[in-house]
Protein backbone atom coordinates (compact mmCIF):
# COMPACT_ATOMS: atom_id res chain seq x y z
CA UNK A 1 0.00 0.00 0.00
CA UNK A 2 1.33 3.80 -0.45
CA UNK A 3 0.96 5.92 2.25
CA UNK A 4 2.77 9.75 2.61
CA UNK A 5 3.97 9.83 5.90
CA UNK A 6 5.09 13.19 7.49
CA UNK A 7 8.70 12.66 9.29
CA UNK A 8 10.78 14.92 11.05
CA UNK A 9 8.72 18.04 8.78
CA UNK A 10 9.35 16.29 5.46
CA UNK A 11 6.49 14.20 3.50
CA UNK A 12 7.61 10.70 2.12
CA UNK A 13 5.57 9.16 -0.01
CA UNK A 14 6.60 5.43 0.20
CA UNK A 15 5.19 2.08 -0.57
CA UNK A 16 4.78 -0.36 2.16
CA UNK A 17 3.28 -4.12 3.18
CA UNK A 18 0.04 -3.79 6.07
CA UNK A 19 2.67 -5.92 8.03
CA UNK A 20 5.63 -3.08 8.02
CA UNK A 21 6.44 -1.34 11.36
CA UNK A 22 7.13 2.15 11.94
CA UNK A 23 10.33 1.31 13.27
CA UNK A 24 11.20 -0.63 9.83
CA UNK A 25 10.14 2.50 7.80
CA UNK A 26 12.30 4.62 10.20
CA UNK A 27 15.23 2.75 10.03
CA UNK A 28 15.29 0.85 6.45
CA UNK A 29 12.82 3.15 4.04
CA UNK A 30 14.14 6.29 5.41
CA UNK A 31 17.66 5.48 7.11
CA UNK A 32 16.98 7.10 9.92
CA UNK A 33 18.81 4.65 12.26
CA UNK A 34 18.50 6.66 15.47
CA UNK A 35 15.26 4.80 16.68
CA UNK A 36 16.89 1.45 17.65
CA UNK A 37 15.01 -1.79 17.89
CA UNK A 38 16.79 -3.22 21.37
CA UNK A 39 14.26 -5.95 22.11
CA UNK A 40 11.64 -5.83 19.66
CA UNK A 41 8.76 -6.99 21.87
CA UNK A 42 7.70 -4.12 23.06
CA UNK A 43 9.94 -3.72 26.47
CA UNK A 44 12.96 -1.83 26.26
CA UNK A 45 11.87 1.43 24.90
CA UNK A 46 15.28 1.95 22.35
CA UNK A 47 13.08 2.59 19.51
CA UNK A 48 10.42 5.37 20.82
CA UNK A 49 9.88 8.61 18.48
CA UNK A 50 7.08 10.91 19.15
CA UNK A 51 3.35 10.10 17.49
CA UNK A 52 1.81 13.63 17.33
CA UNK A 53 3.90 14.66 20.03
CA UNK A 54 3.89 11.68 22.66
CA UNK A 55 6.11 9.22 22.87
CA UNK A 56 5.69 5.54 21.36
CA UNK A 57 7.44 2.66 20.89
CA UNK A 58 7.84 2.20 17.07
CA UNK A 59 8.41 -0.92 16.94
CA UNK A 60 4.77 -1.33 18.41
CA UNK A 61 2.92 0.85 16.13
CA UNK A 62 2.12 -0.11 12.22
CA UNK A 63 3.49 2.09 9.29
CA UNK A 64 -0.04 2.42 7.87
CA UNK A 65 -1.46 3.54 11.22
CA UNK A 66 0.77 6.77 10.98
CA UNK A 67 -0.29 8.50 7.81
CA UNK A 68 -2.00 11.33 9.10
CA UNK A 69 -0.27 11.79 11.56
CA UNK A 70 3.40 13.62 12.60
CA UNK A 71 6.57 11.51 13.70
CA UNK A 72 9.40 13.36 14.86
CA UNK A 73 12.54 11.35 15.55
CA UNK A 74 15.93 11.88 17.18
CA UNK A 75 17.30 13.02 13.91
CA UNK A 76 14.07 15.63 14.08
CA UNK A 77 15.28 17.62 17.57
CA UNK A 78 18.48 19.46 16.73
CA UNK A 79 21.60 19.34 14.73
CA UNK A 80 25.15 18.72 15.72
CA UNK A 81 26.38 21.75 15.90
CA UNK A 82 22.71 22.91 17.73
CA UNK A 83 21.74 20.41 20.16
CA UNK A 84 18.31 20.01 21.98
CA UNK A 85 18.50 21.10 25.80
CA UNK A 86 17.69 17.44 26.49
CA UNK A 87 20.31 16.43 24.18
CA UNK A 88 22.78 19.07 25.86
CA UNK A 89 21.73 17.56 29.09
CA UNK A 90 22.54 14.05 28.43
CA UNK A 91 25.79 15.33 27.17
CA UNK A 92 27.17 17.75 30.17
CA UNK A 93 25.97 14.68 32.74
CA UNK A 94 27.35 12.00 31.11
CA UNK A 95 23.64 10.06 31.09
CA UNK A 96 24.79 7.28 28.52
CA UNK A 97 27.77 5.06 28.51
CA UNK A 98 27.37 2.39 25.11
CA UNK A 99 24.70 4.93 24.05
CA UNK A 100 22.43 2.19 22.43
CA UNK A 101 19.24 3.26 24.67
CA UNK A 102 19.85 6.84 24.28
CA UNK A 103 17.58 7.86 21.55
CA UNK A 104 14.56 6.46 23.11
CA UNK A 105 15.62 7.74 26.62
CA UNK A 106 15.74 11.24 25.28
CA UNK A 107 12.31 10.88 23.24
CA UNK A 108 10.77 9.99 25.87
CA UNK A 109 12.54 12.78 28.65
CA UNK A 110 10.95 15.12 26.05
CA UNK A 111 7.71 14.08 26.46
CA UNK A 112 7.85 13.62 30.04
CA UNK A 113 9.03 17.24 30.68
CA UNK A 114 6.83 18.41 27.91
CA UNK A 115 3.38 16.55 29.57
CA UNK A 116 4.46 15.91 33.40
CA UNK A 117 4.14 18.89 36.13
CA UNK A 118 6.34 18.71 39.14
CA UNK A 119 8.60 16.03 37.85
CA UNK A 120 10.99 15.09 40.62
CA UNK A 121 13.38 12.64 40.82
CA UNK A 122 10.97 10.05 41.73
CA UNK A 123 8.84 10.84 39.08
CA UNK A 124 11.46 11.03 36.73
CA UNK A 125 12.32 7.28 37.33
CA UNK A 126 8.70 6.27 37.25
CA UNK A 127 8.46 7.94 34.15
CA UNK A 128 11.68 6.31 32.60
CA UNK A 129 9.96 2.70 33.19
CA UNK A 130 9.04 2.05 29.43
CA UNK A 131 13.47 2.79 28.76
CA UNK A 132 15.90 -0.15 29.36
CA UNK A 133 19.24 1.29 30.18
CA UNK A 134 21.88 -1.58 30.84
CA UNK A 135 25.06 0.29 31.89
CA UNK A 136 24.16 3.35 33.23
CA UNK A 137 22.30 2.34 36.62
CA UNK A 138 19.85 5.61 35.34
CA UNK A 139 21.70 7.61 38.31
CA UNK A 140 23.22 10.44 35.39
CA UNK A 141 19.97 10.15 33.04
CA UNK A 142 17.83 11.10 36.14
CA UNK A 143 20.25 13.90 36.71
CA UNK A 144 20.37 15.20 33.31
CA UNK A 145 16.48 15.17 32.92
CA UNK A 146 16.16 16.80 36.24
CA UNK A 147 18.86 19.82 34.96
CA UNK A 148 16.42 19.79 32.39
CA UNK A 149 13.51 20.33 34.61
CA UNK A 150 15.14 22.71 36.67
CA UNK A 151 16.18 25.18 33.85
CA UNK A 152 12.49 25.36 32.16
CA UNK B 1 3.84 -10.89 11.75
CA UNK B 2 1.85 -12.73 9.14
CA UNK B 3 0.53 -10.41 6.13
CA UNK B 4 -2.94 -9.70 6.51
CA UNK B 5 -5.32 -6.72 5.08
CA UNK B 6 -5.47 -3.38 6.41
CA UNK B 7 -8.34 -1.25 6.60
CA UNK B 8 -8.92 2.28 8.16
CA UNK B 9 -12.72 2.96 8.32
CA UNK B 10 -14.13 6.43 8.85
CA UNK B 11 -17.73 5.44 10.29
CA UNK B 12 -18.62 2.91 12.66
CA UNK B 13 -20.96 1.02 10.18
CA UNK B 14 -18.48 1.09 7.61
CA UNK B 15 -15.94 -0.68 10.40
CA UNK B 16 -18.78 -3.34 11.04
CA UNK B 17 -19.28 -3.91 7.36
CA UNK B 18 -15.36 -4.89 7.16
CA UNK B 19 -15.58 -7.07 9.78
CA UNK B 20 -18.60 -9.43 8.66
CA UNK B 21 -17.27 -9.83 4.99
CA UNK B 22 -13.68 -10.74 6.35
CA UNK B 23 -12.54 -14.49 7.15
CA UNK B 24 -11.03 -14.01 10.03
CA UNK B 25 -10.88 -10.30 11.07
CA UNK B 26 -9.73 -8.09 14.28
CA UNK B 27 -10.61 -4.79 15.31
CA UNK B 28 -6.99 -2.96 16.25
CA UNK B 29 -7.89 0.05 18.60
CA UNK B 30 -4.39 1.42 20.37
CA UNK B 31 -2.55 -2.17 19.74
CA UNK B 32 -0.37 -2.18 22.79
CA UNK B 33 -1.47 -5.99 23.19
CA UNK B 34 -2.23 -6.91 19.37
CA UNK B 35 0.39 -5.84 17.56
CA UNK B 36 2.74 -7.58 19.79
CA UNK B 37 1.15 -10.59 19.61
CA UNK B 38 1.22 -10.44 15.66
CA UNK B 39 4.79 -9.94 16.05
CA UNK B 40 5.26 -13.19 17.82
CA UNK B 41 2.70 -15.26 15.39
CA UNK B 42 0.00 -16.06 18.73
CA UNK B 43 -2.56 -14.04 16.50
CA UNK B 44 -2.46 -14.01 12.97
CA UNK B 45 -5.19 -12.37 11.31
CA UNK B 46 -6.67 -11.89 7.52
CA UNK B 47 -7.74 -8.78 8.20
CA UNK B 48 -6.84 -5.65 10.35
CA UNK B 49 -9.81 -2.65 11.21
CA UNK B 50 -7.57 0.14 12.73
CA UNK B 51 -10.85 2.43 14.33
CA UNK B 52 -8.65 5.04 15.13
CA UNK B 53 -10.79 7.16 12.37
CA UNK B 54 -13.81 7.09 13.97
CA UNK B 55 -14.12 10.09 16.22
CA UNK B 56 -17.68 9.05 17.59
CA UNK B 57 -15.24 6.29 20.00
CA UNK B 58 -13.45 9.21 21.74
CA UNK B 59 -14.80 11.71 24.11
CA UNK B 60 -15.42 11.89 27.48
CA UNK B 61 -18.56 13.49 29.07
CA UNK B 62 -20.46 13.82 32.40
CA UNK B 63 -23.96 13.50 32.58
CA UNK B 64 -26.75 12.61 35.68
CA UNK B 65 -23.68 11.07 37.62
CA UNK B 66 -22.46 8.74 35.22
CA UNK B 67 -19.21 9.78 33.34
CA UNK B 68 -18.84 7.86 29.58
CA UNK B 69 -15.47 7.41 28.05
CA UNK B 70 -14.92 6.93 24.59
CA UNK B 71 -13.72 3.26 24.00
CA UNK B 72 -10.64 5.11 22.09
CA UNK B 73 -9.93 7.18 24.76
CA UNK B 74 -6.04 6.58 25.85
CA UNK B 75 -4.85 5.29 29.07
CA UNK B 76 -2.97 9.06 29.44
CA UNK B 77 -6.09 11.20 28.58
CA UNK B 78 -7.71 9.60 31.43
CA UNK B 79 -5.09 10.04 33.16
CA UNK B 80 -4.32 13.73 32.94
CA UNK B 81 -8.24 14.85 32.11
CA UNK B 82 -10.36 17.41 34.33
CA UNK B 83 -13.76 16.09 34.07
CA UNK B 84 -11.93 12.61 35.09
CA UNK B 85 -9.67 14.19 38.22
CA UNK B 86 -12.33 16.10 39.04
CA UNK B 87 -15.40 13.36 39.46
CA UNK B 88 -13.83 10.20 39.23
CA UNK B 89 -10.48 10.43 40.51
CA UNK B 90 -9.39 7.21 40.91
CA UNK B 91 -9.92 5.90 37.60
CA UNK B 92 -7.47 8.73 36.61
CA UNK B 93 -5.06 7.43 39.32
CA UNK B 94 -5.68 3.53 37.99
CA UNK B 95 -4.99 4.83 34.60
CA UNK B 96 -1.78 6.38 35.42
CA UNK B 97 -0.50 2.64 37.06
CA UNK B 98 -1.10 0.86 33.70
CA UNK B 99 2.54 -0.32 32.12
CA UNK B 100 4.47 2.58 30.81
CA UNK B 101 4.03 6.34 29.18
CA UNK B 102 4.38 5.24 25.98
CA UNK B 103 2.07 2.21 26.50
CA UNK B 104 -0.41 4.73 28.12
CA UNK B 105 0.17 7.23 24.84
CA UNK B 106 -1.40 4.03 22.80
CA UNK B 107 -3.29 2.02 24.66
CA UNK B 108 -7.05 2.49 25.03
CA UNK B 109 -9.57 1.65 27.67
CA UNK B 110 -11.93 -0.08 25.33
CA UNK B 111 -9.03 -2.03 23.64
CA UNK B 112 -7.94 -3.41 27.60
CA UNK B 113 -11.60 -4.03 28.45
CA UNK B 114 -12.08 -6.44 25.38
CA UNK B 115 -9.04 -7.58 25.81
CA UNK B 116 -9.71 -9.38 29.44
CA UNK B 117 -6.38 -9.69 30.42
CA UNK B 118 -6.36 -11.11 33.19
CA UNK B 119 -3.62 -8.90 34.70
CA UNK B 120 -5.25 -5.62 33.37
CA UNK B 121 -5.93 -2.57 35.91
CA UNK B 122 -9.33 -0.98 33.88
CA UNK B 123 -11.62 -4.51 34.47
CA UNK B 124 -11.25 -4.41 38.09
CA UNK B 125 -12.51 -0.47 37.54
CA UNK B 126 -14.79 -1.37 35.64
CA UNK B 127 -16.72 -4.54 38.32
CA UNK B 128 -15.76 -2.55 41.17
CA UNK B 129 -17.42 1.12 39.86
CA UNK B 130 -20.32 -1.07 38.28
CA UNK B 131 -19.62 0.38 34.99
CA UNK B 132 -21.50 -0.44 32.01
CA UNK B 133 -20.19 -1.18 28.88
CA UNK B 134 -22.07 0.16 25.78
CA UNK B 135 -21.62 -1.56 22.27
CA UNK B 136 -23.10 -0.24 18.62
CA UNK B 137 -26.09 -2.36 19.59
CA UNK B 138 -26.51 -2.85 23.62
CA UNK B 139 -25.60 -2.27 27.41
CA UNK B 140 -23.64 -4.92 29.07
CA UNK B 141 -23.78 -4.70 32.61
CA UNK B 142 -19.74 -4.83 34.18
CA UNK B 143 -20.29 -7.92 36.21
CA UNK B 144 -22.04 -9.62 33.11
CA UNK B 145 -19.03 -8.71 30.92
CA UNK B 146 -16.02 -10.92 31.70
CA UNK B 147 -16.58 -14.53 31.25
CA UNK B 148 -12.75 -15.99 31.69
CA UNK B 149 -9.95 -15.92 30.47
CA UNK B 150 -9.84 -13.06 27.54
CA UNK B 151 -13.13 -14.00 27.08
CA UNK B 152 -15.73 -11.47 27.31
CA UNK B 153 -20.18 -11.58 26.88
CA UNK B 154 -18.64 -9.52 23.58
CA UNK B 155 -20.33 -10.68 20.68
CA UNK B 156 -17.16 -11.25 17.41
CA UNK B 157 -18.72 -8.18 15.31
CA UNK B 158 -19.76 -5.88 18.58
CA UNK B 159 -17.64 -3.44 19.07
CA UNK B 160 -17.21 -1.25 22.31
CA UNK B 161 -18.22 2.49 21.62
CA UNK B 162 -18.00 3.74 25.30
CA UNK B 163 -17.72 2.93 28.93
CA UNK B 164 -20.08 4.46 31.72
CA UNK B 165 -18.79 4.68 34.78
CA UNK B 166 -21.48 5.58 38.01
CA UNK B 167 -20.13 8.41 40.29
CA UNK B 168 -19.37 6.94 43.82
CA UNK B 169 -19.16 8.96 46.72
CA UNK B 170 -15.79 7.31 47.31
CA UNK B 171 -13.41 5.16 45.52
CA UNK B 172 -9.57 3.70 45.37
CA UNK B 173 -7.67 1.33 43.97
CA UNK B 174 -4.67 -0.60 45.52
CA UNK B 175 -2.40 -2.62 42.63
CA UNK B 176 0.31 -4.80 43.54
CA UNK B 177 2.54 -4.32 40.58
CA UNK B 178 4.81 -6.63 38.58
CA UNK B 179 7.76 -4.77 38.41
CA UNK B 180 8.91 -5.89 34.98
CA UNK B 181 5.35 -5.46 32.80
CA UNK B 182 3.27 -2.99 35.12
CA UNK B 183 0.61 -5.29 34.99
CA UNK B 184 -1.48 -6.15 38.63
CA UNK B 185 -0.25 -9.33 40.41
CA UNK B 186 -3.45 -8.63 42.12
CA UNK B 187 -5.35 -5.08 41.78
CA UNK B 188 -8.51 -4.04 44.57
CA UNK B 189 -10.86 -1.47 43.50
CA UNK B 190 -13.30 -0.80 46.47
CA UNK B 191 -15.98 1.52 46.23
CA UNK B 192 -18.43 3.01 48.32
CA UNK B 193 -22.10 4.44 46.83
CA UNK B 194 -24.41 5.57 49.56
CA UNK B 195 -22.71 2.96 51.77
CA UNK B 196 -23.16 0.22 49.17
CA UNK B 197 -19.49 -1.62 48.94
CA UNK B 198 -18.27 -2.92 45.35
CA UNK B 199 -15.18 -4.67 45.35
CA UNK B 200 -13.73 -5.41 42.22
CA UNK B 201 -10.50 -7.76 41.97
CA UNK B 202 -8.32 -7.83 39.06
CA UNK B 203 -5.17 -10.47 38.91
CA UNK B 204 -6.04 -13.41 41.21
CA UNK B 205 -8.37 -15.48 38.38
CA UNK B 206 -8.85 -16.28 34.89
CA UNK B 207 -10.72 -12.58 34.79
CA UNK B 208 -11.58 -9.37 36.36
CA UNK B 209 -14.23 -10.67 39.45
CA UNK B 210 -16.44 -9.03 42.40
CA UNK B 211 -15.29 -10.09 45.83
CA UNK B 212 -18.72 -10.61 46.82
CA UNK B 213 -17.96 -12.14 50.24
CA UNK B 214 -15.54 -9.49 51.12
CA UNK B 215 -18.46 -6.79 50.35
CA UNK B 216 -21.56 -8.66 52.61
CA UNK B 217 -18.87 -8.22 55.34
CA UNK B 218 -17.90 -4.64 54.66
CA UNK B 219 -21.68 -3.76 54.39
CA UNK B 220 -22.21 -5.03 57.92
CA UNK B 221 -18.95 -3.32 59.03
CA UNK B 222 -17.19 -1.09 57.32
CA UNK B 223 -13.44 -1.34 58.95
CA UNK B 224 -10.22 -2.48 58.22
CA UNK B 225 -10.06 -5.19 61.21
CA UNK B 226 -13.27 -7.12 59.43
CA UNK B 227 -11.34 -8.09 56.47
CA UNK B 228 -8.91 -10.52 59.12
CA UNK B 229 -11.64 -12.69 60.08
CA UNK B 230 -12.67 -13.21 56.52
CA UNK B 231 -11.09 -16.12 54.08
CA UNK B 232 -10.18 -15.53 50.56
CA UNK B 233 -10.12 -18.80 48.86
CA UNK B 234 -7.29 -19.67 46.40
CA UNK B 235 -9.48 -22.43 44.45
CA UNK B 236 -9.45 -21.09 40.70
CA UNK B 237 -7.23 -18.55 41.18
CA UNK B 238 -3.88 -17.95 38.66
CA UNK B 239 -0.35 -19.41 39.68
CA UNK B 240 2.42 -18.14 37.73
CA UNK B 241 6.40 -17.62 37.83
CA UNK B 242 4.81 -14.41 39.32
CA UNK B 243 2.69 -15.42 42.65
CA UNK B 244 1.36 -18.86 43.16
CA UNK B 245 -2.79 -18.95 44.00
CA UNK B 246 -2.01 -18.92 47.71
CA UNK B 247 -0.08 -15.82 47.73
CA UNK B 248 -2.66 -14.12 45.07
CA UNK B 249 -5.38 -14.99 47.30
CA UNK B 250 -3.24 -12.99 50.11
CA UNK B 251 -2.62 -10.38 48.57
CA UNK B 252 -6.45 -9.87 47.79
CA UNK B 253 -6.85 -9.23 51.22
CA UNK B 254 -4.11 -6.88 51.64
CA UNK B 255 -5.09 -4.60 48.49
CA UNK B 256 -8.12 -4.45 49.83
CA UNK B 257 -7.51 -3.28 52.98
CA UNK B 258 -4.94 -0.95 51.34
CA UNK B 259 -7.58 0.46 49.35
CA UNK B 260 -9.75 0.36 51.85
CA UNK B 261 -8.07 2.42 53.77
CA UNK B 262 -7.45 4.85 51.19
CA UNK B 263 -11.33 5.16 51.23
CA UNK B 264 -11.75 5.47 54.59
CA UNK B 265 -9.66 8.37 54.49
CA UNK B 266 -11.88 9.93 51.91
CA UNK B 267 -14.55 12.19 53.33
CA UNK B 268 -17.67 10.74 51.61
Amino acid sequence: MKIKIDVNNTEHELAVEANTLLVTVLREHLQLTGAHVGCDTSQCGACTVHLDGRAVKSCAVLALQVADSKVVTIEGIGEVDNLHPMQSAFREYHALQCGFCTPGMIMQAIDLVTHEENLDREKIRQGLEGNLCRCTGYHNIVSAIESVVDKA
Amino acid sequence: MYSFDYHKPAVLDQALDLFKSADDPIFLAGGMTLIPTMKQRLAAPTDVIDLSGLDELRGIALSDRVLSIGALTTHNEVASHPLVAQHLPVLAQLAATIGDNQVRNRGTIGGSIANSDPAADYPAALIGLGGVVVTQSRSIAGDDFFLDLFETALHPCELITRIDFPLPDRAAYAKFRNQASGYAVVGALVADFQGKIRVGITGAGPCACRAIGIENELMQNLSIDVLDHVEVPDAGFNSDIHASAEYRAHLVKVLTKRALKQVLDQNS
